[in-house]
């Protein structure tokens, strides 16, 4: 047994890994992160369009403060988030962003005097202030009272990441790529470690630390649809379910993009609507102002996919051998703007739809994109259940998104999360000091040998693990997508519990030996399938729509009843179903629940108004 | 009408002692749309499930999935099979370390670059954090993303002829990367700094000017001319150090 010691290790190194492994060092502590990829070719590397922070530099963006960064942000979440957290982040973001320009991140930046930009199609002409030339440019996205996402060009995670981990080889933090934690070691107070499978040479390790950090992303890729990276496939959020302490937070709040693209389903940025791009319907009409006359195409993420879709459903859809789907139009931008602003959409669109976004229209139809649930943390970023685990990030749930996160405030909650979330797990190490119980560390390590073993060698049955995974794609196609309701979440939950059944009964078709892709997938298909429980049994329970929850058979956001948070555990490893417990959204508010001023619903109102900062136990 | 693809894949695991070093054929129905993510996929799921390669973002943007494509380096996830003949030959890239059949581990040899070219500012100062961000023209910015979207696919140096012969020199990437910094004001090293970094064989001086890592990038970034301007900037620093001091630059 191969046994690894450090101060923090980092599961994942994307961007919140890697922010808060940089605070871990600098204060002089031993790090490893480990990676699925070489850490630069982590997820966040994908995202293009930018990061809010409320710096307030141009003429669009004139006067923005985070005070207002925050009401953009509560009115995002459809008030299921945390709103102390919110508070953190706006505060922090413009100072996370000033730090990336100094660790030398290439941002986007104000050119003085006159300027032409586009709004809904239509250019408009401004002057950018001669005082403000050279300073760090914001584009518009949806559901923001000003441009605030601080960009560049389109390609922000990548340029964000490549300067991090230039930082992360500077201070000599250990990466370990190509690895997989499989498990975590905990023992069921106090999480200690890893056990992690090399996907070099097949090899199991044991990495024991005094903090552990899950940074790892989401878990999009249970569904079929979804325009994250191959890798996001949960398996920080299996291990840390299988904890049975751990719970995850509002497993129902997933996020649907507006624009991915047909077929393939990779996404092209928000940043073409908010650069001034339009969506149009199969007679080329631009649908958006009618359902949503202020924000039209810039109406929150949510709203947007929504009127998609019913515009879809209304016989305004564009046929095709891959499903109905829209137009995405940002010729009006020119070449000079998608040359320079947009060129990863143009390789996209290029390479993989053979088109030119210059002259010719993109097909998009909106597609799983994000998910604002997560490992539940604290506002300390400490997990619930289990001390010296901590998470960041997409896979944590921290919670400032609630039931829909704003374009660009996940690529800026990387770096503000890993920043504050790295200054409490310093704080935390300077504290702590771990007894390692070596018995828990063996009893964990065998009891994965066993599980490979086990799985090699088809002990407990024949199950194709590539014919349960598309199982569990199928019943999130069927029941979770977009609109929901009890009907098919229903079929969904009783084929997830049949799918569960044999998971358990997997055996691999090949011989297991090295690296092997097929015992990858194997190892984590049984917690795919409860995730997807998860995801299901809380959209069930939640007789309410809020955010990108929406139930056609409880169209209302009811805060009578439902402002609050889903917390799923898996209790028992051979359970079928996960426990659900909620707990209060915000523990005080600052901005009382009310209109979004977009996406028109019918709100039920809490019935105690809390007042402003009070304690709610509504 | 749809073909039929056939497929000669690289296969070895070095992990598994029956394995030995071969071509492996498999035959697949083409799709509509089909990419070489969507055909190696199929063939792991239907086919062959220990197959081994890279994937990550499988969107062109993250450089998980070079390899070599009928003699060429290149990305998979986006070669569409109709750019291809149906007879597809698929290698692992060469230089880097092989770990199985077509996956390669470039992410230690781009760690050791890092530190060879020291791939981070260089400054004195420290991070203010009440201070209002230093001013850049947008103009600049440009510059300095034109090269740093560099995505370490590893293709310019699987396609680089000094490369294969000389086990130590550090490629395109790496030598596109100090370039980046040479543009960046924020990085203060001086021209002496980067020369003691890369004026050698191993480095700029080694390059014969093939000009296939450009050919071969898949972010066109313009690798030849970014060479180009360091060797000759490094070329005049290594002519003005040997200058008695009186007539140095």
């Amino acid at each position: 047994m191969e046994i690894f010691q450090t101060d923090l290790l980092c599961i994942g190194a994307g961007l919140a890994g890697e922010r808060v492994a940089i605070e871990a060092a600098e204060n002089g502590f031993s790090v490893i992160c480990l990676s699925l990829v070489p850490a630069r070719r982590s997820h966040s590397s994908a995202a293009q369009g930018g990061m809010q922070a409320a710096l307030g530099n141009s003429f669009m963006s004139e006067n923005d403060s985070p005070d207002i960064h925050f009401n953009d942000t509560v009115k995002g979440s459809d008030w299921g988030a945390d709103q102390e957290v919110v508070r953190i982040f706006v505060n922090n973001a413009p100072i996370a962003i000033r730090q990336m320009a100094f660790l030398g991140v290439p941002w986007s930046r104000i050119l003085s005097g006159k300027q032409t930009y586009y709004k809904g199609g239509k250019p408009f002409i401004i002057f950018e202030k001669k005082e403000n030339e050279g300073l760090i440019h914001s584009r518009s996205f949806g559901g923001t009272a000003k441009w605030r996402t601080c960009y560049t060009s389109d390609g922000t995670g990548h340029s964000v990441l490549f300067a991090l981990d230039n930082r992360v080889a500077q201070l000599g933090v250990e990466i370990h790529d190509k690895t997989e934690a499989i498990a975590l070691i905990h023992d069921g107070k106090t999480c200690l470690g890893a056990v992690v499978r090399c996907l070099k040479t097949g090899e199991l390790r044991v990495y024991l630390a005094r903090a552990i950090l899950i940074a790892s992303g989401g878990f999009g890729r249970i569904y079929r649809a979804s325009t994250n990276a191959v890798i996001n496939d949960g398996g920080a959020h299996i291990a840390a379910l299988n904890t049975g302490v751990v719970p995850l937070g509002n497993p129902e709040a997933i996020q649907f993009h507006p624009t991915g693209i047909v077929p393939t389903d990779i996404l092209v940025t928000e940043g073409c609507r908010g650069d001034g791009g339009i969506l149009l319907d199969v007679n080329k009409y631009r649908f958006m102002p009618d359902y949503e006359p202020d924000k039209a195409e810039l109406a929150s993420r949510d709203v947007v996919s929504r009127r998609m879709i019913e515009h879809i459903r209304n016989g305004f859809g564009v046929k095709s051998a891959y499903g109905d789907h829209l137009w995405l139009d940002i010729r009006c931008l020119g070449e000079h703007h998608i040359k320079t602003n947009l060129r990863e959409v143009k390789d996209i669109c290029e390479n993989f739809l053979g088109i030119d976004p210059i002259t010719q229209l993109i097909p998009v139809r909106p597609t799983q994109h994000y998910c604002m649930a997560g490992i539940r943390t604290n506002k300390d970023g400490a997990v619930y259940g289990l001390k010296g685990l901590f998470a960041a990030g997409e896979a944590a749930c921290w919670d400032m998104h609630g039931f829909n996160r704003l374009g660009g405030n996940s690529l800026s909650e990387t770096i503000v999360a890993g920043m504050v979330v790295g200054i409490k797990i310093v704080e935390f190490l300077r504290g702590a000091d771990t007894i390692i119980k070596m018995s828990v560390v063996n009893d964990a390590y065998a009891k994965q040998k066993s599980r490979i073993k086990d799985i090699i060698n088809c002990s407990n049955g024949h199950e194709n693990t590539f014919a349960i995974l598309e199982k569990v794609h199928d019943a999130l196609t069927n029941g979770v997508g977009i609109f929901r309701n009890e009907k098919n979440l229903v079929e969904s939950i009783e084929s997830l519990k049949e799918t569960l059944f044999l998971a358990r009964h997997i055996g691999l078709k090949s011989n297991g030996s090295g690296a092997n892709p097929e015992l990858a997938l194997a190892l984590k298909i049984e917690g795919s399938v409860k995730l997807a429980l998860c995801v299901a049994q809380s959209a069930l329970m939640r007789t309410e729509s809020r955010g990108s929850h929406t139930r056609e058979d409880y169209p209302d956001r009811n805060d009578r009843d439902w402002l609050n948070r889903t917390l799923a555990t898996w209790t028992k490893e051979y359970d079928d179903m996960p426990t659900l417990t909620y707990e209060i959204a915000t523990p005080s508010f600052e901005l009382l629940p009310g209109e979004r001023g977009y996406g028109s619903g019918k709100i039920i109102p809490m019935k105690v108004i809390p007042t402003s900062k009070s304690l709610n136990t509504n | 009408m749809s073909r039929i693809l056939k497929l000669n894949i690289f296969r070895y695991n070095p992990k598994d002692l029956n394995s030995k070093p071969h071509i492996e054929t498999f035959i697949l129905n083409e799709t509509e749309s089909m990419t070489l993510f969507i055909a190696l996929n199929r063939i792991r799921s239907e086919q062959d499930p220990s197959l081994q390669f890279d994937f990550c973002c499988r969107a062109g943007i993250c450089g998980a999935c070079a390899m070599i494509i009928n003699g060429r380096p290149d990305l998979a996830c986006r070669t569409k099979t109709k750019d291809l003949p149906d007879n597809i030959t698929l290698l692992p890239l060469p230089i880097f370390k092989l770990i199985a059949d077509l996956s390669v581990d470039t992410g230690s040899w781009f760690r050791q670059m890092y530190q060879k070219v020291e791939s981070w500012i260089h400054t004195d100062m420290v991070f203010d954090s009440n201070a209002q961000e230093e001013r850049m023209t947008n103009h600049l910015a440009e510059k300095i993303y034109e090269v740093d979207r560099c995505i370490e696919c590893g293709c310019c140096v699987a396609g680089c002829g000094t490369a294969i012969m000389r086990e130590n020199f550090l490629g395109a990437v790496s030598l596109n990367r100090l370039a980046r910094f040479i543009l960046d004001p924020r990085d203060k090293r001086t021209t002496n700094a980067y020369f003691d970094l890369v004026g050698t064989d191993e480095g700029i001086f080694g390059c014969m000017g093939l000009l296939a890592c450009e050919d071969v990038c898949p972010k066109q970034i313009p690798l030849q001319d970014q060479l180009g301007k360091l060797r000759r900037k490094l070329a005049l620093a290594a002519i003005n150090n040997v200058l008695p001091k009186f007539l140095r630059g």
